[in-house]
């Protein structure tokens, strides 16, 4: 077999991090070749290399393609060569018919009238061959999921494609869809068309892979070929977490006191879907002093616990007992979670977090605005001093607290975020990614922080997709999985091959 | 201390261009018409015709820049004018019910059409373009269902003084109206005053942002501009009504924005509504509480519009939406919300009244009115946009 892609020596940063260093992929030409690795390993980065979204010049290193190296400044030119992705999120307009959608922007239409019989006809032979059975006419929006999926790889069909990415296809998959999606793949693989398939779940990657590449903190760490040899789960496991760990993290003596907070039977349905069942039977416990992880891939259900926790603000029919300090509490609207002394420091810190065209000071008190006014008037100068306290305290580097948090780096707005959230005395504080997408540096005075707040007696759970980070901080940590605590480890038996396993065996 | 962190003067200026811009256009606008119409334009008697024409616009503009700062519009305003206006008529013609009566019940009936708006805006998440235009075309209608088509007036005098009236002059014989200097000595004082303790304030932490320069040619000009407008007043029928009515709200909305937490709420809402739901903000109470405040407002404005013509006709209050939303997007609002100043609607209000009254004193006609006025708040955003671009 022959290679059809080989990307040689890519290295991609960004201001502050190198998210690719030196990666190496060769797949060669018509086999089914996986893309494994940790969040933020920089597996999707690869990929926005390989398609164009990171136009050729952004980046070192060369791509080569059937022989010749390629030059792509965006999808439009990598779509030409026939190298197709289809991401995670789906890339489909809900209200348009599945005809629509397979043409999009490549409408049979010549002299810009659209020839709907021919479209119509075209469809049908493509949905024949990703098996299925949906009306060219069907608003994509009647579809469900996997059938979304299958309309996507029709539409990839539809440009003669001769390397198809599938990136975690299966992610939100119920069982049988994703077994219909590998049976195709493996068609296609007859047929001659290679694939690319990113994927955490390593027993599909066993069952369909002809060869596997592992990516690890953006680095290529191994590549094995499934035909040559056994490669066992926990080879690739071992690969994709590696062994380094330095001394990244703050010490900290743990001091447990009582239990604090306590869900028990927790149960959530998504917010758009009545019928989806998110979250299962979960019961969590923190006690003061106490960092609690909660481990899981994306997805998995980590963000729609805790926002359902804070406030009923994800989901409905929201189901079970909330305690703290043994008390029930209600924490039916976001008010009364933050009156109860809960606080949520979001994922999403731009969309979620702050209000990004206002100053520091105004972001810092906007969750505890009755903590610098008097009767509903603001004491600006309390404000100030609220503001200029916390900027020294957990050191917001900036010219002063006036500026617009747009302006900061993202180290600097989460910490800004985070100081909203320390000024309104929180006992509980649920982080989700508290660490996402800044630096090295602001990472240790984040873990910093969070070693003050337990030492302060509050409880802290803590919400990450870096295991390396939840085995560093955290006294004990539970294992999400599809929306269930696939288990509980202490600090002292936990490991990350331990975390990975409970979440690919569950 | 206050050195390190008193900006440049240049640097100041250029990150406050847009504030200090309009003023300047204000200015510009009004020197170029005293010019143009060889000074008419600032004949005291023209000048207290400027007040009560724009009276009802400049009220309705504060409640209009609280929607769209909290991300929304409001069409229905307009209507809504006409609405109440025609209502305060039936009550005070048709029905002989004491003014003092007919003002209360027609300011808790806007905001409670107001609110009725808010509601389904608030708590249904429909768009409030949608509702708003649907109210925009009940209330016009209702307006004709009320007044039966027909004109009705005209109103008690004690009613017309809402519009028509004049502060009367306590301390002189009212030629000059000496008490019309003395407020606008008085309030050009407490202006600078004010302005010199929030200084003196920021001082003691450091944290001064304004130049002085800057500070002391601002206020300076701000004060002498009002005393000057107050001794033009003067020397005719003193100050009207409105304008101090107007005044005071402004202060009030001012007050608002600037200090409370129920404006700093609307500023979050509207900048990021996720985020401020996140941060514990009842945000669906705080657009209800918006909407029901512009209600009341548009009724204000109504009552105040009928008095000056005392008559309450079916036409009233026809597109007045436009002029308000217009002033307030003048005086720097943003569309997508978070961004305004109840001192930029006012501003905003005035440019577009002083264009109206020159260009009526130069007799251009309604049709070149329209599109002078609509080039001028495309020329303001473009501006905006403009400056929005080139420092990102």
């Amino acid at each position: 077999m022959d290679t059809i892609l080989e990307m040689r020596g890519i290295t991609k940063s960004f201001p502050g991090v190198k998210a690719l260093d030196d990666v190496n992929l060769r797949v060669r030409r018509g086999e089914i070749h996986a893309l494994v690795g940790e969040n933020g390993a920089g597996k999707s980065t690869l990929m926005k290399v390989l398609s164009g979204v990171y136009p050729h010049g952004s980046y070192e290193g060369e791509i080569l393609f059937n022989g010749a190296e390629q030059r792509f400044n965006g999808i439009a030119d990598s779509e030409r060569e026939g190298v197709i992705i289809i991401h995670q999120e789906l890339a489909l307009v809900p209200l348009l018919s599945i005809a629509e959608n397979i043409f999009l922007g490549n409408e049979i239409a010549p002299k810009g009238v659209v020839n709907w019989p021919e479209t119509f006809a075209r469809t049908e032979a493509l949905l024949k061959k990703v098996g299925l059975r949906e009306k060219p006419t069907t608003l994509v929006d009647a579809l469900g999921v996997g059938k979304q999926q299958l309309v996507e790889i029709a539409k990839a069909l539809s440009k003669e494609v001769k390397l198809l990415i599938l990136d975690e296809p299966t992610a939100s998959l119920q069982e049988n869809d994703s077994q219909a999606l590998l049976d195709l793949l493996m068609e296609f693989r007859e047929q001659g068309i290679t694939s690319i398939l990113i994927s955490h779940k390593l027993n599909e990657i066993s069952r369909v892979a002809d060869s596997i590449t592992v990516l690890r903190d953006g680095a290529t760490v191994s590549t094995l070929d499934c035909h040559a040899e056994t490669i066992s789960e926990d080879r690739i496991i071992l690969d994709m977490v590696g062994r380094d760990m330095a001394h990244r993290y703050p010490e900290r003596v743990p001091q447990i006191g009582e239990t604090l907070f306590e869900l028990e039977n927790w149960n959530v349905y998504h917010q758009d879907h009545a019928e989806r069942h998110l979250i299962r039977d979960v019961n969590l416990r923190v006690a003061r002093g106490e960092v609690v992880g909660i481990a899981g891939l994306m997805g998995s259900g980590r963000t729609e616990l805790a926002m359902s926790v804070f406030g009923r603000s994800y989901g409905q029919n929201i189901s079970g007992t909330a305690r703290l300090n043994g008390t029930e509490v209600d924490l039916s609207t976001i008010d009364r979670a933050v009156d109860a002394g809960l606080a949520y420091v979001t994922e999403d810190r731009k969309s979620l977090g702050l209000v990004l065209e206002e100053s520091i000071a105004r972001n810092i008190t906007l969750a505890n605005l009755p903590g610098v006014s008097a009767r509903g008037v603001i004491d600006d100068t309390a404000e100030r001093r609220v503001a200029e306290d916390y900027r020294q305290k957990i050191n917001i580097r900036t010219p002063n607290i006036f500026q617009q948090v747009v302006n900061l780096s993202g180290g600097n707005q989460q910490k800004v975020v985070l100081a909203k959230w320390l000024f309104a005395e929180p006992d509980v504080l649920i982080l989700d990614e508290p660490t996402r997408g800044i630096d090295v540096g602001a990472k240790y005075e984040i873990y910093s922080i969070i070693n003050q707040l337990a030492a302060e007696g509050k409880g802290v759970i803590m919400i990450s997709s870096e295991m390396p980070e939840l085995l560093g901080m955290c006294d004990r940590i539970y294992v999400m999985n599809e929306g269930a605590f696939a288990g509980e480890l202490a600090a002292s038996e936990a490991s990350q091959e331990k975390i990975m396993s409970m979440i690919v065996s569950a | 201390m206050s050195e390190q962190n008193e900006t440049s003067m240049g640097g100041f200026l250029k990150s406050h261009l847009r504030e200090y811009g309009m003023l300047v256009a204000l200015v510009v606008i009004m020197v170029f018409f005293q010019f143009m119409t060889e000074g008419t334009l600032m004949r005291p008697v023209n000048l207290t015709n400027l007040f009560l024409q724009n009276s009802y616009i400049i009220i309705m503009a504060l409640g209009m820049l609280l929607v769209i700062v909290a991300g929304h519009i409001d069409l229905s305003v307009g209507s809504v004018v006409g609405f109440i206006g025609a209502m305060a008529a039936v009550m005070m013609v048709n029905y002989d019910l004491p003014v003092w009566l007919t003002i209360p019940i027609c300011l808790v009936t806007g905001a409670i059409i107001g609110a009725a708006q808010g509601y389904w805006i608030a708590y249904w998440k429909i768009p409030s373009f949608i509702v708003t235009l649907a109210g925009m075309l009940v209330f016009k209608g209702l307006t004709l269902w009320l007044l039966a088509g027909q004109s009705v007036g005209p109103f008690p005098k004690s009613f017309q003084l809402l519009s028509t009236g004049f502060v009367p002059d306590i301390f002189g014989s009212g030629k000059p109206n000496l008490t019309a200097l003395l407020l606008g000595i008085v309030l050009a004082l407490a202006i600078v005053a004010l302005g010199l303790r929030e200084r003196a304030r920021q001082q003691k932490f450091g944290t001064v942002d304004e130049p002085g320069p800057v500070f002391w040619i601002k206020n300076g000009l701000v004060a002498a501009a009002i005393i000057y407008v107050s001794y033009l007043l003067s020397t005719y029928r003193g100050l009207p009504n409105v304008l101090i009515t107007m005044a005071v709200l402004t202060m009030v909305y001012t007050f608002i924005t600037n200090r409370t937490t129920v404006g700093r709420r609307i500023y979050a809402l509207g900048g990021n509504e996720k985020a401020a739901k996140l941060s514990g903000i009842n945000t669906e109470r705080l657009t209800f509480l918006t909407f029901a405040n512009m209600g009341m407002l548009a009724a204000l404005a109504g009552l105040i519009f009928a008095a000056r013509l005392n008559t309450a006709t079916p036409k009233a209050g026809l597109a007045f939406e436009l002029d308000v939303i217009a002033a307030v997007f003048i005086g720097g609002a943003s569309m997508s919300g978070g961004v305004g100043k109840i001192i930029g609607a006012v501003v905003g209000a005035f440019i577009m009244g002083v264009m109206n009254n020159g260009m009526s004193i130069l007799g251009v006609g309604i049709d070149w009115q329209q599109v002078i006025k609509g080039l001028v708040l495309l020329a303001a955003v473009i501006f905006d946009v403009y400056n929005k671009n080139k420092s990102s």
